[in-house]
């Protein structure tokens, strides 16, 4: 049928993208830990201006399998993402709430219209993820970038406690 | 000999002044944490005077005056009071979003005298002191105004206990006590019965005065708006102190002393 196929093809092109929308791909990886006593850590990942001001949260992760909302308890353990911004919200957000992640590389993707970006006006950021562990320690790491993405740009750090292997990824 | 006559002087002059420093015992209380989140916080606290921060070696403090203000100023009931040999302590649930007041504040008049030769103290309101005896001798009267403040906040800080009473010390948060971190500027305002106080003495210590060699004061003195502005280089607990001396306004030749101290955490950037 005409009219099917046609809906198909414009499926298609909107998936596909035949105008490509820009992305920021973000891989985190959870070290794995020899310590006696193991809880997965808390991970904060926003974004932030150049002159370190908060600007966009991007994703929490958090122990939110908890009864009563308990897992909320220790949200204050991510300093500086606690002061920023946790501290104003109200748990668990949409959009944001994410369970704890095991040991491995973890990926997150962010088109540009994406509620997390569609607003973010043009200037120079830093995207920072923040990791905290019960019974551990803290651990940060800021990874800088421009926006609107022009070109691909990549930056990535190797953290050393709480945080292994951090990679940022803009395409156009 | 002279010489060793103004030595001995000297000596006897130091001397009292260890004393003095030795019997300048810190009141404090110390709150479990000052930065909480999650829908079931609670806070415990311990409360002591003793001379070395925060430890407990002295006197426990005595929490009658105890008063906790909600972030909506309602009235807060402190529970699991105990008090041993050296310290107090209570718990607070923080069941609202905002910052928590907990606080003993001392007002009234301290005398000592002597009633046929043995030495008698009294304490009580200013408006009683009638209830000193007219034949005690040696009378020495001041009256006092003292505020101790912890604050612990749930969720983000916010300001309504904050507004000034007009009596005694007062701190005026222009960086919330509950926002402190290393590295960034920090600033505070004093009141003296509710007017801007120039000229006003502050000390900071930090705590864990036991693992260090020198206690380590900060000292600073407010400007004519009443303010001071620090940074923090360490983290930690810190106990803050100001005091003041002036003439009573109450009580014919005494002295009027009014002290305000407080908490504070700060944390690392």
């Amino acid at each position: 049928m005409q009219w099917k196929k046609l809906t198909a093809a414009l499926l298609l092109s909107s998936a596909t993208g035949q105008v490509p929308a820009a992305e920021l791909r973000v891989q985190v990886e959870i070290p794995s830990l020899q310590v006696a006593e193991y809880h997965r850590p808390y991970v904060a990942l926003w974004i932030e201006t150049d002159k370190v001001r908060h600007q966009q949260d991007l994703a929490v992760w958090y122990d939110l399998e908890m009864k009563d909302n308990e897992g909320t308890k220790w949200l204050k353990d991510l300093r500086l993402w606690w002061r920023r911004s946790g501290r104003q919200l109200e748990f668990p957000v949409d959009g944001l709430s994410g369970a704890t992640r095991p040991v491995g590389t973890h990926e997150l993707v962010f088109v540009a219209d994406s509620p997390q970006l569609a607003n973010l006006p043009e200037g120079a950021y830093r995207l920072v993820v923040e990791a905290a562990r019960e019974v551990g320690g803290r651990e940060m790491i800021r990874l800088p970038f421009l926006w609107p993405v022009t070109h691909t740009q990549q930056q990535q750090q190797q953290g050393e406690h709480e945080l292994g292997h951090v990679a940022l990824k803009l395409t156009p | 000999m002279s010489i060793k006559r103004l030595s001995a002087c000297a000596l006897l002059a130091l001397g009292m002044g260890t004393a003095a420093t030795a019997q300048a015992h810190r009141a404090w209380m110390l709150p479990s944490a000052t930065v909480l989140s999650g829908d079931n916080a609670w806070v415990t606290v311990d409360g002591a005077v003793s001379n070395s921060l925060f430890y407990f070696e002295h006197h426990p403090l005595r929490l009658e005056r105890l008063e906790i203000l909600s972030p909506t100023g309602a009235q807060v009931e402190a529970q699991n009071r105990a008090e041993g040999r050296y310290r107090s302590m209570f718990d607070v649930e923080l069941t609202e979003e905002g910052t928590y007041t907990l606080q003993i504040h001392r007002q009234g008049a301290f005398a000592r005298y002597k009633l046929d030769g043995e030495p008698k103290r009294w304490s009580g309101p200013v408006n009683r002191i009638d209830e000193i005896p007219a034949s005690a001798t040696d009378l020495q009267v001041s009256e006092i105004d003292s505020r101790m403040q912890v604050f612990v906040t749930r969720g983000a800080p916010s300001d309504a206990n904050f507004k000034p009473t007009g009596q005694g010390i007062e701190l005026v948060p222009l960086t919330h006590p509950n926002d402190l971190v290393t590295e960034e500027p920090v600033s505070f305002q004093f009141l003296v019965d509710g007017k801007p106080a120039e000229g006003l003495s502050l000390v900071l210590i930090r705590d864990g005065i036991r693992y260090r060699d020198q206690v380590g004061e900060i000292e600073l003195t407010t400007n004519a708006e009443g303010k001071v502005e620090l940074v923090f280089d360490e983290p930690g607990m810190y106990w803050l102190e100001v005091e003041r001396e002036q003439p009573s306004q109450h009580i014919d030749g005494a002295r009027r002393r009014l002290s305000y101290s407080a908490t504070l955490e700060v944390l690392p950037l």
